[in-house]
């Protein structure tokens, strides 16, 4: 920065930290060689973020948020009468589900990784308020084209709000601003889709990163590259994120829209998970569809939800349990004590612990899509329990884990 | 890291290539982003021809039809009025329509169907800003300003002054520039006009 | 380790799938539509049919009649004069020509439009429910359906299809409903009718969502430039990680 640069960018530099802040987030900033396939999905939320934005900015111009008028304007105007308003919509349906299936994988590569372990522990918990953020979006943006489903899952939703003891039933009156789901949920609901949330959730985003650029990047080894500087100071398990991860990302993001295009062109329905059929009809307060199972991303935790049984007639266990399965993520941090932060380097046993835990949180969301019966209920009820075991119990058997040793440098596997 | 081994040319050209592709690929991801905008099915299921019945237009008569969201005068002239269009046509600033906006069939000095020649057929809208122009039949009337006597009826808007002979056609050194448009439009019997789509002279 | 891991994932999913597979088995059977939306002359009687028979009670109020003429390939006037009975202008949606009023009172309930049916119920479904009527005197419109129980809307089609009678078989000396048979011939042939109803269910699966061939074939040039755009993106990425050692 002593030596001044000329010409334009000279300019801009002694007005504007351009070449400073792309040196030091991108040309510069070191990022461990040895990242696998896992770590592709950081940059593909952040795709996904920018489909969204785009494709909501313009549904936003087409939809009408009113009962009256908004379901025409979403199955009518926009997927019949608008040009390439059918496109725009399937960008932007596809895109929420793509967005919960990219950082449910994001954050599951945190926890291979111990991604989230000293002194990641604050990225790991912007991340956490960015998926609380990603799931008041998804749920919101639910009902806005007012279908069957858009509007008895969030009737099931905010009632849950009213199996709180004392104030529920105020409260639920208070966040419908009715005494059934009408006009004013709909228009605070749009309000807060398309414009409160999307801030919050780009604020959180830069936190996150900048978070995350205060540390550094983890990787597969759990190794510190940082600790390892050659005589110019510069990681000597680094590569600079410019171009050497630009690059590899892009062929990620490549990728990725293929996936994302076989959806939107080829299954836009995703066979119901997408879209829903129900969906397809417009939202009736006085016919319940038979079967109301809310979008699969939500599913793991209505599973959790039902699989709590109600306690003197009243749900609000379940509900209690549905957030704790959400809020002891956070404390994820400190509940995990082994030193040690790559999966690669811990006992065998863990591992096993790990994929138990992934086909316990599948099992719960596939449960969560499909009526309850006695049998299913008892498998919830075994998944919830593993699920809160593996995290509660995570202080004690950690520090009973065996370790294997961990290299001085990363691997290139 | 070794850059002598790296072949520059190549990576510059891979570079170049990805650029390209990826350029063309942001090209074609907007083109229904803009395309959106264009009048969607409901605005031309509404802005679609209107069928107008002229049946018991009198002579001197004028009636006004909405299409697309601007008035349409459908104007039947006396012959008289035809005569008078062919006097002090050097008053008038664009006497023979080169620079206004009308249908090929409707360029000659009654701005009308050969068959159909006292019909006029004109948007409402001034050439200057947009104002609904009145009808004004009578010779003598108060609109007529410098021009006088010279004036043998035709439109006038209230707005700035623009005045316009019985054919739409503006005088010289008013606001307005050009001549009031002519929509597409045809006969679909002698009685009947659909206006907003194209017919022809022959 | 990674094989224990591995095995213990399939099952899962094996698991799950025959889960899915056998919650999704209950209720009538739903016989295969197998309707091709690409048939233009079938796209077209099943317009004929829809607009004939069904526009009399239900509307298809999101689909525009000019729409129609344009993806099936038909003139403005063999619409107008063929498909648009109420004679409503040509940019004008499909509406039905019986009145909300009228209908409450003749069945109870306005019948749904039918716009997104296919999408809302599925083509299989709709194929089944149209053929599955049967005679029911305990019923005021004399049939019942068996796909749709105590169904509102009267069996349109019997003069063509014939009478149905439903079929019991016993199980544990408990009638149970196995399905339905032709007790009298209708006029047509069971393979004409058929093909009326596969038009119909056809057509009914178009105005669901008119772009679904358009989108399909889009689909495969987005493909094969994704495919292209990545050979040239793997190449750099491969380029440039030469350094990376």
């Amino acid at each position: 920065m002593e030596q001044k640069s000329k010409g334009i960018m000279g300019w801009v530099d002694e007005r504007y930290p351009a070449t400073v802040t792309w040196e030091k987030h991108l040309a510069k900033y070191y990022t461990p060689k040895n990242f696998n396939f896992w770590y592709f999905f950081g940059s593909l939320a952040f795709m996904v973020l920018v489909i969204q934005i785009l494709s909501g900015v313009f549904l936003t111009m087409f939809y009408k948020p009113d009962t009256a008028l908004a379901f025409q304007s979403v199955e009518m105007g926009i997927m019949r009468d608008v040009e390439w308003g059918w496109l725009i919509r399937y960008f932007h349906s596809t895109g929420a589900s793509a967005f919960f299936i990219v950082v449910y994988l994001h954050m599951f590569r945190a926890l291979l990784y111990g991604s989230y372990k000293k002194p990641r522990e604050l990225i790991w918990i912007f991340g956490m308020l960015i998926f609380l953020a990603l799931m008041a979006e998804g749920f919101m943006g639910y009902l806005l084209p007012w279908g069957q489903m858009s509007f008895w899952g969030a009737q099931v939703i905010i009632n849950l709000v009213s199996a709180i003891p004392f104030v529920g039933e105020d409260l639920s009156i208070w966040v419908r601003g009715d005494f059934v789901i009408g006009d004013a949920t709909l228009n605070r609901f749009f309000s807060l889709h398309v414009a409160a949330i999307p801030l919050i959730l780009i604020g959180l985003i830069f936190a996150h990163i900048v978070a995350l650029h205060q540390v550094g990047s983890n990787n597969p080894d759990g190794v510190e590259i940082k600790k390892n500087k050659d005589e110019n100071g510069i990681p000597k398990d680094g590569i600079p994120f410019h171009p050497y991860y630009s690059v590899k990302d892009i062929v990620g993001v490549v990728v990725f829209l293929m996936f994302f295009s076989i959806v939107v062109f080829f299954m836009p329905e995703m066979f119901g998970y997408f879209l829903e059929h129900a969906n397809f009809e417009p939202a009736n307060p006085l016919k319940t569809p038979e079967h109301i199972a809310p979008v699969w991303y939500f599913t793991p935790y209505y599973s959790v939800l039902r699989a709590v049984p109600s306690i003197a007639g009243s749900a609000f266990p379940g509900v209690i349990a549905m957030g704790a399965a959400i809020v002891v993520l956070f404390f994820l941090p400190w509940l995990d004590r082994n030193p040690v932060k790559s999966i690669r380097y811990r006992a065998g046993w863990y591992k096993i612990l790990v994929a138990i835990f992934v086909v316990a949180f599948i099992v719960l969301g596939v449960l969560g899509t499909l009526a309850p019966t006695d049998g299913r209920t008892l498998l919830a009820q075994i998944c919830t329990a593993y699920y809160f075991a593996f995290f509660l119990l995570m202080p004690i058997y950690t520090k009973l884990e065996k370790n294997k040793p961990v290299p001085e440098r990363v691997t290139m596997k | 890291m070794s850059a002598d081994a790296v072949n520059n040319s190549k990576r510059r050209l891979l570079v170049a290539a990805t650029s390209v592709v990826g350029a063309v690929g942001a090209g074609f991801v907007a083109v229904p982003f803009v395309k959106s905008w264009n009048p969607s099915a409901k605005a031309l299921a509404a802005g679609a021809p209107v069928l107008a019945d002229i049946s018991k237009l009198e002579e001197g008569q004028m009636i006004t039809v909405e299409w697309r969201g601007k008035p349409v005068y459908i104007l039947k002239r006396t012959d008289e009025n035809m005569n008078a269009l062919e006097s002090d046509t050097d008053m008038l600033a664009d006497v023979n329509s080169d620079s206004s906006k009308q249908p090929e069939y409707c360029k000659n000095p009654g701005r009308s169907y050969d068959k159909h020649t006292k019909i006029s057929v004109m948007e409402g809208v001034c050439t200057h800003l947009g104002c609904a122009p009145k009808y004004v039949p009578d010779l003598n009337n108060p609109f007529a300003g410098s021009l006088g006597d010279n004036w043998k009826g035709g439109f006038f808007c209230p707005c700035h002054g623009s005045i316009y002979d019985l054919s739409g056609r503006v005088y010289s050194s008013m606001p307005a520039p050009t001549n009031l448009p002519i929509p597409p439009y045809k006969y679909e019997s002698d009685t009947v006009i659909l206006i907003g789509q194209d017919g022809s002279n022959v | 380790m990674k094989k224990i891991i591995l095995v213990l994932l399939l099952t899962t999913i094996a698991m799950l799938s025959t889960g899915l597979t056998l919650a999704s088995g209950g209720g009538y059977p739903k016989s295969p539509a197998n309707v091709d939306v690409t048939d233009m002359a079938s796209l077209q009687r099943g317009a004929k049919v829809f607009t004939d028979y069904c526009l009399s009670c239900h509307s298809a109020k999101f689909v525009r009649f000019n729409r129609v003429a344009t993806d099936l390939g038909m003139t403005e006037s063999e619409v107008m004069d063929n498909l648009n009975h109420l004679g409503v202008k040509f940019g004008s949606t499909m509406t039905a020509a019986i009145t909300e009023d009228y209908a409450k009172e003749a069945f109870g309930a306005f019948p749904p439009d039918l716009s997104l049916v296919a999408r809302s119920r599925g083509v299989d479904w709709l194929y089944t429910y149209l053929i599955s009527f049967y005679a029911d005197p305990t019923k005021t419109t004399g049939h019942n359906n068996a796909i749709f129980k105590d169904v509102g809307m009267p069996n349109i089609f019997w003069k063509q299809e014939g009478v149905k009678k439903a079929v019991y078989e016993e199980h544990d000396g408990e009638k149970v409903f196995v399905g339905v048979e032709v007790v009298e011939k209708g006029t047509m042939a069971p393979e004409e009718f058929d093909t009326m109803i596969r038009d119909l269910v056809s057509f009914l699966s178009y105005i669901g969502e008119p772009n679904q061939t358009y989108r399909k074939s889009l689909g495969i040039y987005v493909l094969v430039f994704l495919f292209i755009f990545f050979g040239i993106a793997y190449a750099m990425k491969k380029d440039y990680w030469k350094d990376v050692h």
